[in-house]
């Protein structure tokens, strides 16, 4: 096949992660420490994704990498690239193909099922960071669950913003115990959190993993009076004239011109090739080429 | 009378130095304790093992709990303790940064208790946050500035509202007018001495300002290199002082 051990990593370093992932399983939300690998790319680009993905792979797998909802990213393209060159490992960028998914920033708006797994790329997987900087005391804070600090984050976005402004990155309390950063998804998102699929959470440079079960209680944190609202741009997708899917906007021109479109490319692929077509699209078959 | 707080031979080494050795003492509710002594004399290692920050090497601190009576606070479990930390007791720190969160706004500061408590509506967490800065004289315009923008008075004005803003019963206070400037000091001790008799608050308060003491205290306790060598009423230790080092500190009061 190739050079590389399959999907790169040795089997010692695999059957670790694996382990982590069993224990984030079991104790969901939980962040669990693992020994990260150096990766051939750098920090911030998905090391703790690829390292997951690498660990569940196997050769029967369908991969598929997301990037901000989009397939076709430097970023969602190297990566796929690199599962090609080291597993040989079918890909695909329909998401009811694979398997396996590697997602940045986004879950897909198709529902996921029982026999997929969701792999998300983690920046800081500590929800309590930018509040408290003692890894020490928020390690406690979590086994004793104390997330009052938690609320002050949203009492001070309510205070600043009139409302609760975070967009992403929307904190959540799994099955009634751990509060989760669910990686910088956007709160439109975050109902899709409780889905029939696996999520695992891989953050490499800070060496955590963390997991959802399949239908898993997830809630987002908020106030009695300002209930948790999943947010979108007012608008349908200007391409396939989706009303609820989550929107890139897009700046065309320097005359004000700008279109609204799905940031889930597969989605809004797979919607024109069945013939909706949003205001500003065209057919699917002309612009194919 | 059951004492709210039960002190015996608390102990407390550095090593081969000693903190604090031998202290005993009960602490009856609505009663505030003066702490006194020189730097250095195990005034504040005493109040941190009293407020859990420290574990004693020796003795026993009781507190009277809400549901369970007295009950051991060095043995009892760490939830246990934080859980009095946020509820029952009150720490208001030398330094008002080591008590606020500077980069949370006043309101989120005094709600922050609340939001540990588990108040989860937003309306009442503001308006109880508005009544205490209202209580410790900081306007109600200054809700949503961080403390950063603060004087220091007002800061510390800010940490004792974040602090009694969930009804505690027992306040520690160390050095709570260290550092401030004498008017500034004056108006900090009247809002405590009015806040500490209308909710009828127990508290301990180290300090090496007779003044303060003699505000504010009912009993004074005075400490020189880790052993508490007089104890009594305080206008009583302050005008009839018995042994030499307190005569010394007594009569070492600059008089202007």
């Amino acid at each position: 096949m190739s050079d590389y051990n399959f999907a790169y990593l040795d089997e010692q370093t695999k059957r670790m992660i694996r382990r982590a992932i069993l224990k984030g399983l079991a104790i969901p939300g939980y962040q669990v420490p693992f020994a990260s690998r150096e990766m051939p790319m750098p920090y911030g680009w998905g090391t703790g994704g690829v390292q997951v993905s690498a660990a569940v792979l196997t050769p029967d797998d369908t991969f598929k990498v997301i990037d901000q909802g989009a397939d076709d990213t430097t970023n969602a393209v190297s990566i796929r690239r690199f599962f090609q060159k080291t597993a040989g490992v079918a890909v695909t960028e329909a998401t009811s193909q694979a398997s396996v998914i590697q997602t940045r920033h986004r879950i897909p708006e198709e529902d996921l099922r029982a026999d997929q797994i969701l792999v998300y790329q983690v920046p800081i997987p500590e929800p309590l960071r930018f509040l408290e900087p003692s890894e020490v005391e928020t390690r406690k804070m979590h086994a004793l669950e104390e997330y009052g600090l938690m609320h002050v984050k949203l009492y001070e976005d309510i205070s600043q913003h009139g409302d609760i402004a975070t967009a992403y990155a929307y904190p959540v309390k799994v099955e009634g115990r751990y509060v989760m950063d669910p990686s910088p998804i956007p709160k439109f998102d975050n109902p899709k959190l409780e889905m029939a699929g696996i999520q695992l959470f891989g953050a490499g440079r800070e060496q955590r993993i963390y997991a959802i079960p399949p239908y898993t209680q997830v809630v987002s944190l908020d106030f009695d009076d300002y209930p948790f609202q999943p947010t979108k741009a007012d608008h349908a997708c200007d391409l396939c004239g989706a009303q609820d899917s989550y929107l890139d906007e897009l700046i065309v021109d320097d005359e004000g011109g700008r279109m609204f479109m799905c940031s889930d490319t597969d989605y809004c692929a797979t919607r024109r090739k069945q013939g909706h077509v949003g205001a500003q699209g065209v057919p699917y078959a002309e612009d194919a080429a | 009378m059951t004492p709210l707080l039960q002190v015996e031979n608390i102990a407390k080494f550095y090593g081969p130095r000693i903190g604090c050795t031998d202290v005993s003492f009960d602490l009856y509710p609505g009663e505030v304790m003066g702490i006194v002594g020189e730097s250095g004399s195990g005034k504040s290692t005493l109040l941190n093992c009293l407020a859990g920050h420290l574990t004693p090497d020796r003795g026993v601190v009781r507190f009277d709990t809400r549901s369970e009576g007295l009950r051991d606070t060095i043995t009892m479990s760490e939830p246990e303790r934080r859980m009095l930390g946020r509820t029952d007791w009150a720490f208001v720190h030398q330094h008002a940064r080591d008590g606020l969160r500077m980069n949370v706004s006043a309101g989120g500061n005094v709600g922050e208790r609340l939001m540990a408590v588990n108040a989860r509506h937003y309306g009442e967490i503001r308006a109880e946050a508005i009544d205490w800065l209202g209580r410790v004289e900081i306007t109600e315009d200054r809700i949503d500035d961080r403390p950063t923008a603060f004087s220091g008075g007002m800061q510390q004005r800010l940490q004792i509202a974040r602090n009694l803003v969930t009804g505690p019963r027992l306040v520690f206070m160390d050095e709570p007018t260290g550092g401030l400037d004498v008017s500034v000091q004056a108006r900090l001790l009247d809002l405590l001495r009015g806040l500490v008799r209308e909710m009828n608050l127990s508290a301990i308060i180290v300090t090496h300002d007779l003044a303060v003491v003699r505000l504010l205290a009912d009993r004074l306790m005075v400490m020189k290199d880790g052993h508490v060598i007089e104890t009594g009423l305080t206008d009583q230790v302050l005008d009839d002082p018995q042994h030499a080092y307190t005569q010394l500190l007594v009569s070492s009061v600059l008089q202007v």
